[in-house]
Protein backbone atom coordinates (compact mmCIF):
# COMPACT_ATOMS: atom_id res chain seq x y z
CA UNK A 1 0.00 0.00 0.00
CA UNK A 2 1.79 3.24 -1.20
CA UNK A 3 1.62 5.91 1.30
CA UNK A 4 0.77 9.68 0.86
CA UNK A 5 3.32 12.27 2.61
CA UNK A 6 1.25 14.62 4.87
CA UNK A 7 3.20 16.34 7.33
CA UNK A 8 0.18 17.10 8.85
CA UNK A 9 0.64 13.52 10.19
CA UNK A 10 2.80 14.97 12.51
CA UNK A 11 0.06 16.45 14.97
CA UNK A 12 -1.85 12.65 14.78
CA UNK A 13 1.69 11.70 15.96
CA UNK A 14 2.39 14.52 18.77
CA UNK A 15 0.88 13.39 21.86
CA UNK A 16 2.51 9.88 21.77
CA UNK A 17 5.56 12.30 20.99
CA UNK A 18 4.87 13.97 24.23
CA UNK A 19 4.08 10.96 26.49
CA UNK A 20 7.25 8.51 25.68
CA UNK A 21 9.49 11.91 25.68
CA UNK A 22 8.24 12.97 29.22
CA UNK A 23 8.75 9.22 30.09
CA UNK A 24 11.84 8.30 28.08
CA UNK A 25 14.46 11.64 27.26
CA UNK A 26 13.76 13.33 30.48
CA UNK A 27 15.07 10.39 32.89
CA UNK A 28 17.70 9.61 30.11
CA UNK A 29 18.98 13.20 29.95
CA UNK A 30 19.47 12.95 33.81
CA UNK A 31 21.55 9.52 33.56
CA UNK A 32 23.79 11.05 31.07
CA UNK A 33 24.22 13.92 33.60
CA UNK A 34 24.92 11.28 36.48
CA UNK A 35 27.24 9.30 34.29
CA UNK A 36 29.68 12.30 34.16
CA UNK A 37 29.92 12.90 38.02
CA UNK A 38 30.38 11.61 41.26
CA UNK A 39 28.73 12.37 44.55
CA UNK A 40 29.41 11.73 48.22
CA UNK A 41 25.63 12.06 49.30
CA UNK A 42 24.34 15.29 50.18
CA UNK A 43 23.22 16.32 46.88
CA UNK A 44 27.26 16.97 46.39
CA UNK A 45 28.22 16.39 42.60
CA UNK A 46 31.65 16.27 41.27
CA UNK A 47 32.49 16.07 37.65
CA UNK A 48 34.02 13.09 36.87
CA UNK A 49 34.55 12.94 33.24
CA UNK A 50 34.51 9.62 31.37
CA UNK A 51 36.10 7.71 34.50
CA UNK A 52 33.42 6.01 35.22
CA UNK A 53 33.22 4.31 31.81
CA UNK A 54 36.74 3.68 32.08
CA UNK A 55 36.08 2.24 35.04
CA UNK A 56 33.16 -0.33 33.42
CA UNK A 57 35.22 -1.50 30.71
CA UNK A 58 38.34 -2.63 33.26
CA UNK A 59 37.75 -5.87 34.69
CA UNK A 60 40.36 -4.81 37.03
CA UNK A 61 38.19 -2.74 38.94
CA UNK A 62 34.97 -3.31 41.68
CA UNK A 63 32.52 -1.39 38.85
CA UNK A 64 33.77 -3.05 35.74
CA UNK A 65 34.37 -6.41 37.19
CA UNK A 66 30.82 -6.50 38.53
CA UNK A 67 29.90 -5.45 35.11
CA UNK A 68 31.66 -7.88 32.96
CA UNK A 69 30.90 -10.82 35.24
CA UNK A 70 26.91 -10.16 35.14
CA UNK A 71 27.07 -9.57 31.23
CA UNK A 72 28.70 -12.76 30.97
CA UNK A 73 26.44 -14.65 33.24
CA UNK A 74 23.38 -12.97 31.12
CA UNK A 75 24.67 -13.66 27.59
CA UNK A 76 25.03 -17.19 28.66
CA UNK A 77 21.72 -17.10 30.20
CA UNK A 78 20.63 -16.01 26.76
CA UNK A 79 22.06 -18.52 24.85
CA UNK A 80 20.73 -21.21 27.14
CA UNK A 81 17.02 -20.25 26.77
CA UNK A 82 17.12 -19.67 23.38
CA UNK A 83 18.74 -22.98 22.60
CA UNK A 84 15.74 -24.46 24.83
CA UNK A 85 12.82 -22.40 23.93
CA UNK A 86 13.32 -22.25 20.03
CA UNK A 87 13.33 -26.02 19.52
CA UNK A 88 10.96 -26.71 21.92
CA UNK A 89 8.22 -24.30 20.93
CA UNK A 90 8.77 -25.35 17.24
CA UNK A 91 8.14 -29.02 18.29
CA UNK A 92 4.61 -27.32 20.73
CA UNK A 93 3.50 -25.56 18.05
CA UNK A 94 3.88 -28.47 15.21
CA UNK A 95 2.10 -30.61 18.27
CA UNK A 96 -1.28 -28.22 17.75
CA UNK A 97 -4.16 -29.82 18.15
CA UNK A 98 -5.65 -29.10 14.03
CA UNK A 99 -9.10 -28.53 14.84
CA UNK A 100 -12.08 -28.08 17.22
CA UNK A 101 -12.51 -26.84 20.94
CA UNK A 102 -8.78 -28.70 21.86
CA UNK A 103 -7.44 -25.69 20.04
CA UNK A 104 -9.02 -23.02 21.60
CA UNK A 105 -7.76 -24.62 24.80
CA UNK A 106 -4.63 -25.39 23.97
CA UNK A 107 -4.36 -21.91 22.97
CA UNK A 108 -5.28 -20.82 26.37
CA UNK A 109 -3.70 -23.25 28.53
CA UNK A 110 -0.43 -21.80 26.25
CA UNK A 111 -1.03 -18.17 26.66
CA UNK A 112 -1.94 -18.41 30.86
CA UNK A 113 2.08 -18.57 31.89
CA UNK A 114 2.57 -15.54 29.64
CA UNK A 115 0.37 -13.54 31.73
CA UNK A 116 1.16 -14.07 35.27
CA UNK A 117 3.09 -11.07 37.36
CA UNK A 118 6.17 -11.59 36.76
CA UNK A 119 7.38 -12.02 40.53
CA UNK A 120 4.61 -14.51 40.99
CA UNK A 121 6.25 -16.18 38.22
CA UNK A 122 9.26 -16.25 40.74
CA UNK A 123 7.35 -17.05 43.64
CA UNK A 124 5.30 -19.98 42.03
CA UNK A 125 9.04 -21.54 41.27
CA UNK A 126 10.37 -20.37 44.57
CA UNK A 127 7.64 -22.68 45.93
CA UNK A 128 7.44 -25.20 43.47
CA UNK A 129 11.11 -25.85 43.92
CA UNK A 130 11.62 -26.44 47.67
CA UNK A 131 13.05 -29.28 49.24
CA UNK A 132 10.80 -29.51 52.22
CA UNK A 133 7.20 -27.74 50.62
CA UNK A 134 7.66 -27.90 46.97
CA UNK A 135 6.61 -30.76 44.51
CA UNK A 136 9.69 -30.69 42.34
CA UNK A 137 12.32 -29.98 45.13
CA UNK A 138 10.54 -32.39 47.19
CA UNK A 139 10.23 -35.31 44.35
CA UNK A 140 14.26 -34.68 42.86
CA UNK A 141 15.69 -35.19 46.64
CA UNK A 142 13.29 -38.00 47.40
CA UNK A 143 14.50 -39.44 43.96
CA UNK A 144 18.38 -39.20 45.38
CA UNK A 145 19.40 -36.08 43.83
CA UNK A 146 20.93 -33.67 46.23
CA UNK A 147 18.72 -30.26 44.95
CA UNK A 148 18.64 -27.29 47.28
CA UNK A 149 19.03 -23.88 44.81
CA UNK A 150 19.25 -21.90 47.48
CA UNK A 151 22.77 -23.09 48.06
CA UNK A 152 23.89 -24.61 45.11
CA UNK A 153 25.18 -22.69 42.27
CA UNK A 154 24.06 -25.60 39.85
CA UNK A 155 20.72 -26.19 41.16
CA UNK A 156 20.01 -22.27 40.94
CA UNK A 157 20.98 -21.72 37.19
CA UNK A 158 18.81 -24.93 36.58
CA UNK A 159 15.97 -23.11 38.73
CA UNK A 160 16.00 -20.07 36.66
CA UNK A 161 16.52 -21.86 33.33
CA UNK A 162 13.43 -24.09 33.85
CA UNK A 163 11.57 -21.03 35.23
CA UNK A 164 12.41 -19.37 32.10
CA UNK A 165 11.20 -22.28 29.80
CA UNK A 166 8.18 -22.68 31.32
CA UNK A 167 7.53 -18.90 31.39
CA UNK A 168 8.06 -17.99 27.99
CA UNK A 169 8.50 -20.86 25.61
CA UNK A 170 4.81 -20.50 25.03
CA UNK A 171 5.55 -17.28 23.06
CA UNK A 172 7.86 -18.85 21.04
CA UNK A 173 4.77 -22.12 20.32
CA UNK A 174 2.13 -19.58 19.72
CA UNK A 175 4.30 -17.20 17.05
CA UNK A 176 5.07 -20.59 15.42
CA UNK A 177 1.75 -21.73 15.66
CA UNK A 178 0.25 -18.16 13.90
CA UNK A 179 3.14 -18.78 11.22
CA UNK A 180 2.08 -22.28 10.57
CA UNK A 181 -1.69 -21.28 9.85
CA UNK A 182 -0.82 -18.58 7.72
CA UNK A 183 0.62 -22.01 4.93
CA UNK A 184 -1.97 -22.49 2.43
CA UNK A 185 -3.25 -26.27 2.15
CA UNK A 186 -2.11 -26.34 -1.41
CA UNK A 187 1.51 -26.60 -0.13
CA UNK A 188 1.11 -29.69 1.77
CA UNK A 189 -1.15 -31.02 -0.85
CA UNK A 190 1.18 -30.74 -3.51
CA UNK A 191 3.95 -32.14 -1.39
CA UNK A 192 1.65 -35.31 -0.59
CA UNK A 193 1.68 -35.73 -4.51
CA UNK A 194 5.61 -35.74 -4.54
CA UNK A 195 5.34 -38.20 -1.59
CA UNK A 196 7.50 -36.13 0.54
CA UNK A 197 8.90 -37.24 4.04
CA UNK A 198 7.94 -35.83 6.98
CA UNK A 199 11.47 -33.94 7.35
CA UNK A 200 11.29 -32.68 4.14
CA UNK A 201 7.60 -30.66 4.07
CA UNK A 202 9.53 -29.40 7.78
CA UNK A 203 12.40 -28.58 5.47
CA UNK A 204 11.34 -27.01 2.42
CA UNK A 205 7.51 -25.74 3.58
CA UNK A 206 6.87 -25.15 7.18
CA UNK A 207 10.50 -23.83 8.30
CA UNK A 208 10.53 -21.14 5.52
CA UNK A 209 7.29 -20.08 6.22
CA UNK A 210 8.03 -20.14 9.64
CA UNK A 211 11.45 -17.50 8.84
CA UNK A 212 9.80 -14.15 9.78
CA UNK A 213 8.06 -15.53 13.06
CA UNK A 214 10.94 -17.45 14.20
CA UNK A 215 13.52 -14.50 13.48
CA UNK A 216 10.71 -11.79 15.79
CA UNK A 217 10.94 -14.56 18.72
CA UNK A 218 14.39 -15.46 18.81
CA UNK A 219 14.74 -11.56 18.87
CA UNK A 220 12.18 -10.91 21.54
CA UNK A 221 13.32 -13.66 23.53
CA UNK A 222 17.28 -12.24 23.16
CA UNK A 223 15.97 -8.68 24.60
CA UNK A 224 13.54 -9.70 27.34
CA UNK A 225 15.62 -12.73 28.37
CA UNK A 226 18.48 -9.81 28.39
CA UNK A 227 16.84 -7.55 30.41
CA UNK A 228 15.18 -9.96 33.00
CA UNK A 229 15.26 -8.81 36.61
CA UNK A 230 11.89 -9.61 39.12
CA UNK A 231 11.90 -13.15 38.41
CA UNK A 232 15.63 -14.29 39.37
CA UNK A 233 15.53 -11.42 41.91
CA UNK A 234 12.50 -13.62 43.77
CA UNK A 235 13.62 -16.99 43.29
CA UNK A 236 17.47 -16.59 44.07
CA UNK A 237 17.73 -12.85 44.77
CA UNK A 238 20.95 -13.27 42.78
CA UNK A 239 22.38 -15.70 44.59
CA UNK A 240 23.74 -18.53 45.85
CA UNK A 241 26.57 -15.67 46.11
CA UNK A 242 26.21 -13.56 42.83
CA UNK A 243 25.72 -17.28 40.44
CA UNK A 244 22.66 -15.77 39.07
CA UNK A 245 23.57 -11.72 39.45
CA UNK A 246 21.82 -10.35 36.15
CA UNK A 247 22.96 -7.25 34.15
CA UNK A 248 19.61 -5.90 35.77
CA UNK A 249 19.81 -7.38 39.14
CA UNK A 250 23.17 -5.99 39.51
CA UNK A 251 22.39 -2.32 38.60
CA UNK A 252 19.24 -2.22 40.93
CA UNK A 253 22.00 -3.36 43.57
CA UNK A 254 24.18 -0.20 42.30
CA UNK A 255 21.45 2.54 41.49
CA UNK A 256 18.75 1.70 44.51
CA UNK A 257 21.03 -0.07 47.18
CA UNK A 258 24.21 1.35 47.26
CA UNK A 259 22.74 4.73 45.53
CA UNK A 260 25.74 5.35 43.48
CA UNK A 261 24.53 7.27 41.05
CA UNK A 262 27.50 7.67 38.64
CA UNK A 263 28.46 4.36 38.12
CA UNK A 264 25.05 3.03 38.54
CA UNK A 265 24.45 6.10 35.27
CA UNK A 266 27.20 4.48 33.38
CA UNK A 267 26.26 1.11 33.98
CA UNK A 268 22.82 2.05 32.78
CA UNK A 269 24.37 3.98 29.53
CA UNK A 270 26.54 0.87 28.32
CA UNK A 271 23.59 -1.64 28.96
CA UNK A 272 21.14 0.79 26.84
CA UNK A 273 23.99 0.78 24.29
CA UNK A 274 23.79 -3.24 23.54
CA UNK A 275 20.16 -3.56 23.86
CA UNK A 276 19.35 -0.25 21.22
CA UNK A 277 22.08 -2.11 19.01
CA UNK A 278 19.94 -5.40 19.17
CA UNK A 279 16.93 -3.57 18.66
CA UNK A 280 18.05 -1.53 15.38
CA UNK A 281 18.56 -5.30 13.87
CA UNK A 282 15.13 -6.20 15.33
CA UNK A 283 13.96 -2.90 13.77
CA UNK A 284 15.60 -3.28 10.01
CA UNK A 285 14.50 -7.24 9.94
CA UNK A 286 10.80 -6.56 10.88
CA UNK A 287 10.21 -3.63 8.15
CA UNK A 288 12.36 -5.34 5.68
CA UNK A 289 10.08 -8.18 5.97
CA UNK A 290 7.06 -6.60 6.55
CA UNK A 291 6.94 -5.04 3.38
CA UNK A 292 6.38 -8.65 1.95
CA UNK A 293 3.56 -10.07 4.50
CA UNK A 294 0.36 -10.61 3.10
CA UNK A 295 -2.52 -8.56 5.02
CA UNK A 296 -4.56 -10.65 6.80
CA UNK A 297 -7.39 -10.08 9.15
CA UNK A 298 -7.48 -11.68 12.21
CA UNK A 299 -4.34 -14.71 10.83
CA UNK A 300 -2.74 -14.35 14.15
CA UNK B 1 -1.57 -31.07 7.68
CA UNK B 2 0.94 -29.62 10.22
CA UNK B 3 1.18 -32.13 12.70
CA UNK B 4 3.98 -34.42 13.94
CA UNK B 5 3.80 -38.39 15.42
CA UNK B 6 3.26 -38.24 18.88
CA UNK B 7 1.82 -35.06 18.71
CA UNK B 8 -1.26 -35.91 21.41
CA UNK B 9 1.93 -36.98 23.87
CA UNK B 10 3.98 -34.16 23.15
CA UNK B 11 0.96 -31.52 23.58
CA UNK B 12 0.07 -33.60 26.50
CA UNK B 13 3.45 -33.47 28.30
CA UNK B 14 3.82 -29.84 27.80
CA UNK B 15 0.49 -28.78 29.24
CA UNK B 16 1.02 -30.66 32.04
CA UNK B 17 4.41 -28.83 32.53
CA UNK B 18 2.57 -25.47 32.25
CA UNK B 19 -0.24 -26.50 34.78
CA UNK B 20 1.89 -28.41 37.35
CA UNK B 21 3.26 -25.70 38.87
CA UNK B 22 -0.09 -23.90 38.92
CA UNK B 23 -1.74 -26.14 40.38
CA UNK B 24 0.95 -26.10 43.09
CA UNK B 25 0.51 -22.39 44.10
CA UNK B 26 -3.88 -23.21 43.79
CA UNK B 27 -3.00 -26.08 45.97
CA UNK B 28 -0.93 -24.32 48.52
CA UNK B 29 -3.27 -21.50 49.08
CA UNK B 30 -6.04 -24.20 50.14
CA UNK B 31 -3.83 -25.57 53.02
CA UNK B 32 -3.22 -24.69 56.71
CA UNK B 33 0.22 -23.42 57.22
CA UNK B 34 0.29 -26.82 59.34
CA UNK B 35 -0.60 -28.77 56.51
CA UNK B 36 2.33 -27.10 54.22
CA UNK B 37 4.85 -27.52 56.56
CA UNK B 38 4.53 -30.63 58.43
CA UNK B 39 2.91 -33.32 55.51
CA UNK B 40 3.70 -33.46 51.23
CA UNK B 41 -0.15 -33.70 50.26
CA UNK B 42 -0.76 -33.93 46.83
CA UNK B 43 -4.10 -32.28 47.49
CA UNK B 44 -5.29 -30.29 50.69
CA UNK B 45 -6.88 -32.72 53.24
CA UNK B 46 -8.28 -29.93 55.29
CA UNK B 47 -9.01 -27.35 52.85
CA UNK B 48 -9.64 -24.20 53.89
CA UNK B 49 -10.37 -20.54 53.02
CA UNK B 50 -8.38 -18.74 56.05
CA UNK B 51 -6.10 -17.73 53.45
CA UNK B 52 -8.29 -15.46 50.78
CA UNK B 53 -10.61 -14.37 54.25
CA UNK B 54 -7.06 -12.77 55.39
CA UNK B 55 -6.51 -10.94 51.93
CA UNK B 56 -10.33 -10.19 51.54
CA UNK B 57 -10.77 -8.76 54.80
CA UNK B 58 -7.48 -6.61 56.15
CA UNK B 59 -6.84 -4.05 53.74
CA UNK B 60 -2.93 -4.05 53.76
CA UNK B 61 -3.63 -6.83 51.55
CA UNK B 62 -6.70 -5.73 49.43
CA UNK B 63 -5.75 -2.03 48.98
CA UNK B 64 -2.62 -3.76 46.84
CA UNK B 65 -5.07 -5.08 44.69
CA UNK B 66 -7.17 -1.31 44.06
CA UNK B 67 -3.75 0.27 44.11
CA UNK B 68 -2.36 -2.17 40.86
CA UNK B 69 -5.98 -1.78 39.26
CA UNK B 70 -6.01 1.79 39.60
CA UNK B 71 -2.65 2.57 37.95
CA UNK B 72 -3.26 -0.60 35.10
CA UNK B 73 -6.62 1.11 34.00
CA UNK B 74 -4.97 4.74 33.81
CA UNK B 75 -1.98 3.82 31.99
CA UNK B 76 -4.29 1.83 29.76
CA UNK B 77 -6.42 4.53 28.74
CA UNK B 78 -3.63 6.96 28.48
CA UNK B 79 -2.16 4.38 25.93
CA UNK B 80 -5.07 3.75 23.86
CA UNK B 81 -5.71 7.30 23.95
CA UNK B 82 -2.65 8.60 22.17
CA UNK B 83 -1.64 6.04 20.22
CA UNK B 84 -4.98 5.59 18.52
CA UNK B 85 -4.10 8.78 16.33
CA UNK B 86 -0.60 8.08 15.72
CA UNK B 87 -1.24 4.61 14.50
CA UNK B 88 -3.51 5.90 11.96
CA UNK B 89 -1.13 8.56 11.17
CA UNK B 90 1.52 5.54 10.43
CA UNK B 91 -0.65 3.34 8.88
CA UNK B 92 -1.71 6.45 6.32
CA UNK B 93 0.32 8.63 5.95
CA UNK B 94 4.58 9.62 5.04
CA UNK B 95 5.93 12.71 6.70
CA UNK B 96 9.55 13.89 7.85
CA UNK B 97 11.67 11.60 10.30
CA UNK B 98 8.29 8.71 10.62
CA UNK B 99 10.87 5.85 10.11
CA UNK B 100 13.31 7.16 12.92
CA UNK B 101 10.07 8.16 14.87
CA UNK B 102 8.77 4.33 14.65
CA UNK B 103 12.12 3.15 16.05
CA UNK B 104 12.84 5.60 18.89
CA UNK B 105 9.18 4.31 19.74
CA UNK B 106 10.47 0.52 19.57
CA UNK B 107 13.78 0.93 21.10
CA UNK B 108 11.77 2.12 24.26
CA UNK B 109 9.47 -0.80 24.38
CA UNK B 110 12.80 -2.42 24.43
CA UNK B 111 14.68 -0.48 27.25
CA UNK B 112 15.47 -2.22 30.24
CA UNK B 113 13.13 -0.98 33.37
CA UNK B 114 16.25 -0.96 35.63
CA UNK B 115 17.75 1.60 33.63
CA UNK B 116 14.86 3.69 34.27
CA UNK B 117 13.96 2.85 37.89
CA UNK B 118 16.46 5.84 39.03
CA UNK B 119 15.85 8.54 36.77
CA UNK B 120 11.87 7.96 37.35
CA UNK B 121 12.47 7.65 40.84
CA UNK B 122 13.57 11.28 40.70
CA UNK B 123 11.31 12.97 38.49
CA UNK B 124 7.92 11.48 40.47
CA UNK B 125 9.60 13.24 43.14
CA UNK B 126 10.46 15.93 41.94
CA UNK B 127 7.05 16.57 40.20
CA UNK B 128 5.26 15.89 43.27
CA UNK B 129 3.65 12.52 41.85
CA UNK B 130 5.20 10.58 43.83
CA UNK B 131 3.66 7.59 45.17
CA UNK B 132 0.67 7.98 43.37
CA UNK B 133 -1.07 5.61 40.94
CA UNK B 134 -0.18 8.70 38.44
CA UNK B 135 3.98 7.84 38.61
CA UNK B 136 3.43 4.61 37.91
CA UNK B 137 0.60 4.61 35.11
CA UNK B 138 3.00 7.53 33.55
CA UNK B 139 5.94 5.12 33.94
CA UNK B 140 4.55 2.08 32.02
CA UNK B 141 3.79 4.86 28.96
CA UNK B 142 7.13 4.03 27.85
CA UNK B 143 6.67 0.70 27.34
CA UNK B 144 2.97 0.07 26.57
CA UNK B 145 2.43 3.15 24.14
CA UNK B 146 4.65 2.08 21.59
CA UNK B 147 3.44 -1.63 22.32
CA UNK B 148 -0.35 -0.08 21.59
CA UNK B 149 0.73 1.68 18.67
CA UNK B 150 2.73 -1.11 16.96
CA UNK B 151 -0.30 -3.26 17.36
CA UNK B 152 -2.98 -1.05 16.42
CA UNK B 153 -0.92 0.05 12.95
CA UNK B 154 -1.28 -3.41 12.48
CA UNK B 155 -5.18 -3.25 12.34
CA UNK B 156 -5.52 0.29 10.95
CA UNK B 157 -3.63 -1.04 7.73
CA UNK B 158 -6.02 -3.54 7.86
CA UNK B 159 -8.88 -1.64 6.92
CA UNK B 160 -9.05 -0.56 3.01
CA UNK B 161 -7.98 3.13 2.20
CA UNK B 162 -11.06 3.55 -0.03
CA UNK B 163 -13.43 3.63 3.27
CA UNK B 164 -11.44 6.78 4.46
CA UNK B 165 -11.65 8.05 1.20
CA UNK B 166 -15.35 7.62 0.51
CA UNK B 167 -16.04 9.42 4.06
CA UNK B 168 -13.67 12.30 3.50
CA UNK B 169 -16.19 12.40 -0.08
CA UNK B 170 -19.61 11.85 1.63
CA UNK B 171 -18.42 15.24 3.74
CA UNK B 172 -17.42 13.57 7.26
CA UNK B 173 -14.99 15.87 8.93
CA UNK B 174 -11.73 13.85 9.94
CA UNK B 175 -12.18 13.47 13.68
CA UNK B 176 -16.00 12.85 12.66
CA UNK B 177 -14.48 9.98 10.69
CA UNK B 178 -12.16 9.00 13.52
CA UNK B 179 -14.98 8.14 15.79
CA UNK B 180 -17.57 7.27 13.72
CA UNK B 181 -16.43 5.19 11.12
CA UNK B 182 -12.84 4.26 12.27
CA UNK B 183 -13.43 3.29 15.62
CA UNK B 184 -15.99 1.15 14.98
CA UNK B 185 -14.10 -1.23 12.70
CA UNK B 186 -10.89 -2.07 14.18
CA UNK B 187 -13.05 -2.27 17.70
CA UNK B 188 -11.08 -5.81 18.10
CA UNK B 189 -7.71 -3.94 17.57
CA UNK B 190 -8.87 -1.65 20.12
CA UNK B 191 -9.85 -4.50 22.28
CA UNK B 192 -6.63 -6.14 22.12
CA UNK B 193 -4.30 -3.74 22.30
CA UNK B 194 -6.04 -2.76 25.41
CA UNK B 195 -5.94 -6.05 26.86
CA UNK B 196 -2.04 -6.28 26.13
CA UNK B 197 -1.25 -2.66 27.54
CA UNK B 198 -3.18 -4.29 31.01
CA UNK B 199 -1.58 -6.99 30.58
CA UNK B 200 2.11 -5.28 30.82
CA UNK B 201 1.53 -3.15 33.53
CA UNK B 202 -0.05 -5.75 35.37
CA UNK B 203 3.20 -8.40 35.29
CA UNK B 204 5.26 -5.12 35.69
CA UNK B 205 6.96 -4.86 39.26
CA UNK B 206 10.37 -2.88 39.32
CA UNK B 207 9.08 0.58 38.20
CA UNK B 208 5.76 0.05 40.56
CA UNK B 209 7.56 -0.98 43.37
CA UNK B 210 10.17 1.78 43.18
CA UNK B 211 7.89 4.56 42.31
CA UNK B 212 5.53 3.62 45.12
CA UNK B 213 6.08 3.57 49.17
CA UNK B 214 2.58 3.29 51.25
CA UNK B 215 -0.23 5.23 49.83
CA UNK B 216 -0.16 3.51 46.57
CA UNK B 217 1.29 0.10 46.99
CA UNK B 218 1.19 -2.47 44.03
CA UNK B 219 0.08 -5.94 45.57
CA UNK B 220 3.08 -7.66 44.00
CA UNK B 221 4.82 -5.07 46.79
CA UNK B 222 2.75 -6.43 49.15
CA UNK B 223 3.57 -9.40 48.82
CA UNK B 224 7.02 -9.33 48.71
CA UNK B 225 7.11 -6.81 51.55
CA UNK B 226 5.00 -7.84 53.98
CA UNK B 227 5.35 -12.04 53.67
CA UNK B 228 9.53 -11.45 54.47
CA UNK B 229 8.65 -9.28 57.04
CA UNK B 230 6.33 -11.50 58.89
CA UNK B 231 8.07 -14.80 58.43
CA UNK B 232 7.16 -17.10 55.63
CA UNK B 233 3.11 -17.37 55.76
CA UNK B 234 3.23 -19.50 52.50
CA UNK B 235 -0.14 -20.41 52.40
CA UNK B 236 -1.06 -16.48 52.51
CA UNK B 237 1.57 -16.02 49.76
CA UNK B 238 -0.27 -18.53 47.38
CA UNK B 239 -3.30 -17.07 48.02
CA UNK B 240 -2.18 -13.90 46.82
CA UNK B 241 -0.36 -15.39 44.04
CA UNK B 242 -3.37 -17.22 42.79
CA UNK B 243 -5.69 -13.79 42.66
CA UNK B 244 -3.12 -11.88 40.57
CA UNK B 245 -3.32 -14.75 37.59
CA UNK B 246 -7.12 -14.41 37.96
CA UNK B 247 -7.91 -11.38 35.87
CA UNK B 248 -5.33 -12.35 33.31
CA UNK B 249 -7.07 -16.20 32.94
CA UNK B 250 -10.42 -14.24 32.65
CA UNK B 251 -9.58 -12.25 29.84
CA UNK B 252 -7.30 -14.18 28.13
CA UNK B 253 -10.53 -16.12 26.43
CA UNK B 254 -11.44 -12.93 24.24
CA UNK B 255 -8.25 -12.25 23.01
CA UNK B 256 -6.94 -16.03 21.93
CA UNK B 257 -6.61 -15.56 18.71
CA UNK B 258 -4.83 -12.17 18.81
CA UNK B 259 -2.45 -14.04 21.32
CA UNK B 260 0.42 -14.57 18.86
CA UNK B 261 -0.19 -10.67 17.26
CA UNK B 262 0.15 -8.92 20.64
CA UNK B 263 3.17 -10.67 21.94
CA UNK B 264 4.61 -10.16 18.18
CA UNK B 265 3.90 -6.45 18.68
CA UNK B 266 0.82 -6.68 15.80
CA UNK B 267 4.38 -7.91 13.50
CA UNK B 268 2.69 -11.20 12.87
Amino acid sequence: MDKTINQKAWFLVLPVFLVVAFSAVLPLMTVVNYSMQDTFGNNQFFWNGVGWFKELLDPSTDLGGRFLASLGRNLFFSAVILAIEVPLGIVVALSMPREGWSVAACLVILALPLLIPWNVVGTIWQIFGRPDIGLLGYVLNHLGFNYNYVANDVDAWVTVIVMDVWHWTSLVALLCYAGLKSIPDAYYQAAQIDGASRWAVFKAIQLPKMNRVLLIAVLLRFMDSFMIYTEPFVVTGGGPGNSTTFVSIELVKIALGQFDLGKAAALSLAYNLIILIVCWVFYTVMTNAGSERPVKEGAA
Amino acid sequence: MHSIPGRRLIMGLFLIFLLLPIYWLVNMSFKTNAEIISTMTLWPHAPTLQHYKRIFTDESWYSGYINSLEYVVINTVISIAVALPAAYAFSRYRFLGDKHLFFWLLSNRMAPAAVYALPFFNLYSAIGLFDTPWAVALAHCIFNVPLAVWILEGFVSGVPREIDETAFLDGYSFPRFFIKILVPLIASGIGVAAFFCFMFSWVELLLARTLTSVAAKPISAVMTRTVSAAGMDWGLLAAAGVLTIIPGALVIWFVRNYIARGFALGRV
